[in-house]
C-alpha cells in the first residue's frame, strides 16, 4: 500500500526538479518547486497515515502554509524582474556572474 | 630632650629636603627654612647641655644615654642607627648648630643675589644635618655615613661657583684628597668590627680596646687605619693640601668648613674612639707616637706657609690647619680634653676670623691682602671683632685660645711629651707672628685696593659681634678655679679604666707661652709698621731666599703628589688604557661591526629577499590563481547553482545508500 504513494511521490518530486533545473520560466520554476513540496507532503501524510500517528498531517499543514507564503514572496520577486527587464527568462537574470 | 637628641640632626635635615622643594617660592627664598630649622636645633642643642649638666654625677661620672634602632639584624650582626650622647657630643651639638645658625643668617647677606641662593641654603643644611648625624652616631657605621655625606657636601660647596674651571678643580681636589683618607677609614672600621667581635658599637669597641679585649696589633692596624681617615679630613700633614685651595667656596661655608663642620670630624672621631688610638699608639707611654708625630708636624709646617700668603682667606685656612694639628697633637700626648677644648674654643674664633674676612672681600671685591690696608676707619665693627678673633687665635690672655692652648702645652710637658710641648710653644710664636702680620695689612696704612670699601649690612655684621663674645670668653669654661668644662666633657668608658688624668694649672708655662706669642706680635708688628725688617736680607742670604721660595712653593708637596705619585701613576694606566682602547675594545668593535654587517646581508639576501619576501608574494599569487578557476563556476544562473546542489544532494544520498 505504502509503496504506490511513494512511487507517486517520487515521479511527483522528479518532474519538480526537472521543472526546476530546466524551464527558462520564472513561474513555472516557481510551480515545479510547489509540485516538489507537495510530493514531499504526499509522502509525510502517507508515512502519518501509514504509522497511525497525525504527526505527519501536522508538517503537511505546515509545509502548505510556508509554501504559500513562498510562492507569495517568490512571485513578487518575479513581478520586479518582469518590471526591470521585461521579460521573465532565468537564464538572463545573470547579474552576479563573476 | 637627651633621649631625643635625634631630632637635631633631623631638623636640618628635613629643612633641606624641604628649601629644595619649596624655597624658590617662599619670599625669602628658603632661608627662612634653614634659619628656622637650625635655630630649632640650637634651642634643642642648649636644652640637652643643660640636661647634660644638671645630670647626676653619681660614680663620678654622668652617665650617657643611648637609643638605637635596629634596622637589621643578621646572624648576630646588629646594623642600624642610634644616638651616644654624652658631653662630647652635647658640646659638638652646641657649637655646631650655634655656628651653622650663624653662618646661614650670615649667608642671607654675603649670598645675597647669588644665582643659586635656594640650592646654597639646601647644601648648606645638609651639610650641617650631615655633621650632627656624625656627631650623635653610636656605631662607627653610621658615623662612616655621616662622614661620608660631610665629604660629599663640602664638594657641592666648594664647587658651588663651578662655572669658574679653579672651583670645580678645588672641589674635586679637596673630594679626592679625603677620599684617599677615607679609604683607611673604611677598613679601619672594617678592622674594628671583627676585632670587636663583630659589633660596630663604639662604646662596645672602646671598652675592648681599653680593657685588653682586642689584641694590640689589631688596634694598632685599627688606629693606624683611622687616623689615614682623620689625615684626610682634618687636613693633617701630609694631606692637608686640599684645605687652602678649598677657599675657592664660598666664604660663609669656608666658615662652616674650618669651624664646626668637615674639619672638625677627624679631630671628633680620635676623641670619641680615644680608647682604640689611646691603646694602639701606646700613647700613655709618653715620648712620641704616630698621632703627635703628625700632629706637631701639621702645626709647625702650616704656621710657616701662614707668613707667606697673600690671600687672606689662605692665611686663616693655614692657621686652621696649624690648630687642628695643636688637637691632634693634644690628642696624641694624650691630653684629651684639652684637644676637646680646643676645638671647642677654635670653631668660635675661627668662625669669627672666616665671617670677618668674608666682610672684608664683600667690601673690597678682592680676597687679597695686597688690595686691602686702612681699612680700619672704613669698617669698625669688622676691625674690632676680627682683632678678637685674631687675639684669641694668637693665645693672648684671657681670651678663649690662651686658655686651650695653654692646656695643650700642660697637657704635653704633664704627660712627658717634651718634644711636643716645645713645638707647642714655636707655633704659639708663628701664630702670634702671622696673625699679626695679616691684621696689620688689613686694617693699619692707607686703601691700596680700587673703589670706596663700606661696613656689610647688618645680617652680615651682627654675627659677627655675637661670635665674638664666645671667642673672648669661651676659654674661661677650663680657666683654674672657675673651669667646669672638663668636668662636663669627658671621655669616660663605664667598667673601663681611667687613662685621662687632669693636671694643675701650670703657671710658669702659661706666662712663658704668653711671653712667647707677645713677642711673636711684637716682632712682627716692628717689622711691617716700622720697617724693622732688614733691608735685603732675602737678596743677601742665599739660605733666607730658598726657604722663603720653598714656603711659596708650599714645600713643594702638591708637586710632589702631582708629579711624583699622580703622574706615575696615571701616565703608564693612560698609556695602557689607551693600547687597550686601540687594540682590544675598539678590535671588539670594529670586528663586531664587521661581522654583523655581513650577517645582516646574508639574511637580507637570503631569508628576507627569498624566503620572507616569496612567502607574501607566494601567497597573493596563490590566492589570485585560485581566484581566476574558481570564478569560472560563478555564473550568476541560479539553475546551475540548484543543479550542483540536487547534484551534491543525490551524491550523499548514494553515498548513504552504499555505506549502509
Amino acid at each position: 500500500m505504502l509503496n504506490q504513494f511513494l512511487m507517486l511521490a517520487a515521479v511527483i518530486f522528479c518532474i519538480g526538479v526537472y521543472g526546476v533545473l530546466a524551464r527558462k520560466n520564472a513561474v513555472l520554476v516557481l510551480m515545479s518547486i510547489e509540485l516538489m513540496l507537495n510530493a514531499v507532503n504526499i509522502n509525510l501524510i502517507a508515512f502519518g497515515a501509514f504509522r497511525d500517528n497525525v504527526i505527519g498531517q501536522v508538517f503537511a499543514l505546515f509545509v502548505i502554509a510556508i509554501a504559500a507564503a513562498e510562492v507569495g514572496v517568490g512571485l513578487a520577486i518575479v513581478l520586479l524582474i518582469f518590471r526591470n527587464r521585461a521579460n521573465i527568462d532565468l537564464d538572463q537574470a545573470d547579474l552576479m556572474k563573476g | 630632650m637627651l633621649k631625643n637628641a635625634w631630632l637635631i640632626p633631623l631638623l636640618p635635615a628635613i629643612s633641606s629636603v624641604l628649601i629644595l622643594a619649596v624655597g624658590k617660592r617662599l619670599p625669602g627664598k628658603g632661608h627662612e627654612i634653614g634659619i628656622g630649622a637650625l635655630g630649632l636645633g640650637f634651642l634643642g642643642s642648649l636644652v640637652c647641655a643643660a640636661e647634660w649638666i644638671g645630670k647626676s654625677t653619681e660614680g663620678g661620672h654622668r652617665e650617657a644615654v643611648t637609643a638605637h634602632a635596629t634596622w637589621i639584624k643578621l646572624a648576630g650582626v646588629d646594623i642600624g642607627a642610634g644616638i651616644h650622647i654624652d658631653g662630647l657630643a652635647v658640646m659638638m651639638l652646641v657649637v655646631v648648630t650655634f655656628i651653622s645658625l650663624l653662618v646661614h643668617v650670615y649667608s642671607m647677606g654675603y649670598m645675597h643675589g647669588d644665582r643659586r641662593y635656594t640650592y646654597f641654603f639646601a647644601a648648606l643644611s645638609l651639610f650641617t644635618a650631615s655633621m650632627l648625624l656624625l656627631v650623635v652616631a653610636d656605631n662607627t657605621l653610621q658615623l662612616m655615613i655621616g662622614w661620608e655625606l660631610v665629604g660629599l657636601c663640602s664638594f657641592m660647596l666648594i664647587g658651588h661657583w663651578w662655572e669658574e674651571g679653579v672651583n670645580s678643580s678645588a672641589a674635586i681636589k679637596a673630594m679626592m684628597t679625603t677620599r684617599f683618607g677615607d679609604v683607611g677609614l673604611m677598613i679601619g672600621v672594617i678592622i674594628l668590627f671583627f676585632a670587636a667581635g663583630r659589633n660596630f658599637n663604639i662604646e662596645h669597641l672602646n671598652h675592648e680596646a681599653l680593657t685588653g679585649g682586642i689584641s694590640h696589633g689589631l688596634l694598632l692596624a685599627g688606629a693606624a687605619c683611622l687616623f689615614l681617615g682623620v689625615m684626610g679630613k682634618s687636613a693633617q700633614f701630609p694631606l692637608h693640601v686640599w684645605l687652602p685651595d678649598a677657599m675657592a667656596g664660598p666664604t660663609p661655608v669656608s666658615a662652616l668648613i674650618h669651624a664646626a663642620t668637615m674639619v672638625v670630624a677627624g679631630v671628633y672621631l680620635v676623641a670619641r674612639t680615644y680608647g682604640v688610638f689611646f691603646e694602639g699608639f701606646s700613647i700613655h707611654s709618653g715620648g712620641i707616637n704616630l698621632v703627635a708625630l703628625i700632629g706637631g708636624i701639621t702645626v709647625l709646617m702650616a704656621a710657616g706657609l701662614a707668613f707667606v700668603q697673600d690671600d687672606v682667606k689662605k692665611v686663616l685656612a693655614y692657621s686652621t690647619v696649624s690648630q687642628l694639628g695643636y688637637m691632634v697633637m693634644a690628642l696624641g700626648c694624650g691630653a684629651w680634653t684639652a684637644g676637646v677644648f680646643h676645638l671647642f674654643t677654635h670653631a668660635f674664633f675661627k668662625a669669627l676670623l672666616f665671617l670677618g674676612s668674608g666682610s672684608l672681600i664683600h667690601a673690597v671685591h678682592s680676597n687679597n691682602m695686597s688690595e686691602m690696608g686702612g681699612l680700619r676707619k672704613f669698617m669698625p665693627t669688622t676691625y674690632k671683632t676680627f682683632v678678637i678673633g685674631s687675639l684669641a687665635l694668637a693665645g693672648i690672655f684671657p681670651l678663649a685660645g690662651f686658655w686651650s692652648k695653654d692646656e695643650i702645652l700642660n697637657g704635653a710637658r704633664a704627660n712627658e711629651f717634651g718634644l711636643f710641648m716645645v713645638v707647642g710653644i714655636v707655633g704659639a710664636f708663628m701664630t702670634a707672628a702671622y696673625m699679626t702680620r695679616a691684621c696689620y695689612l688689613i686694617f693699619a696704612g692707607e686703601y691700596r685696593g680700587h673703589g670706596h670699601p663700606h661696613e656689610s649690612p647688618p645680617s652680615m655684621k651682627w654675627p659677627l659681634v655675637i661670635l665674638s663674645v664666645p671667642a673672648a670668653l669661651a676659654g674661661l669654661l677650663n680657666a683654674p678655679f672657675i673651669g667646669v668644662f672638663h668636668k662636663w666633657v669627658e671621655f669616660d668608658v663605664p667598667g673601663a679604666p681611667e687613662i685621662l688624668h687632669e693636671h694643675a694649672f701650670n703657671f710658669p708655662l702659661a706666662i712663658a707661652s704668653s711671653a712667647v706669642a707677645v713677642l711673636g706680635a711684637t716682632i712682627a708688628y716692628r717689622a711691617y709698621a716700622h720697617n724693622a725688617w732688614p733691608r735685603g736680607a732675602m737678596a743677601r742670604t742665599p739660605a733666607l731666599a730658598a726657604g722663603y721660595r720653598i714656603l711659596v712653593n708650599k714645600y713643594y708637596l702638591d708637586e710632589l703628589f702631582v708629579n711624583g705619585i699622580v703622574r706615575k701613576i696615571q701616565y703608564p694606566i693612560a698609556g695602557f688604557a689607551y693600547w687597550v682602547n686601540q687594540h682590544v675594545i675598539d678590535g671588539i668593535v670594529n670586528g663586531f661591526g664587521t661581522n654583523s654587517r655581513k650577517v645582516a646581508n646574508f639574511v637580507y639576501d637570503n631569508i628576507d629577499q627569498k624566503g620572507v619576501d616569496g612567502l607574501v608574494n607566494g601567497a597573493g599569487a596563490g590566492a589570485e590563481a585560485g581566484g581566476r578557476s574558481l570564478r569560472r563556476t560563478q555564473t550568476g544562473q541560479v539553475q546551475q547553482y540548484a543543479a550542483y546542489l540536487f547534484g551534491a544532494a543525490a551524491v550523499l544520498a548514494v553515498g548513504l545508500v552504499v555505506l549502509t
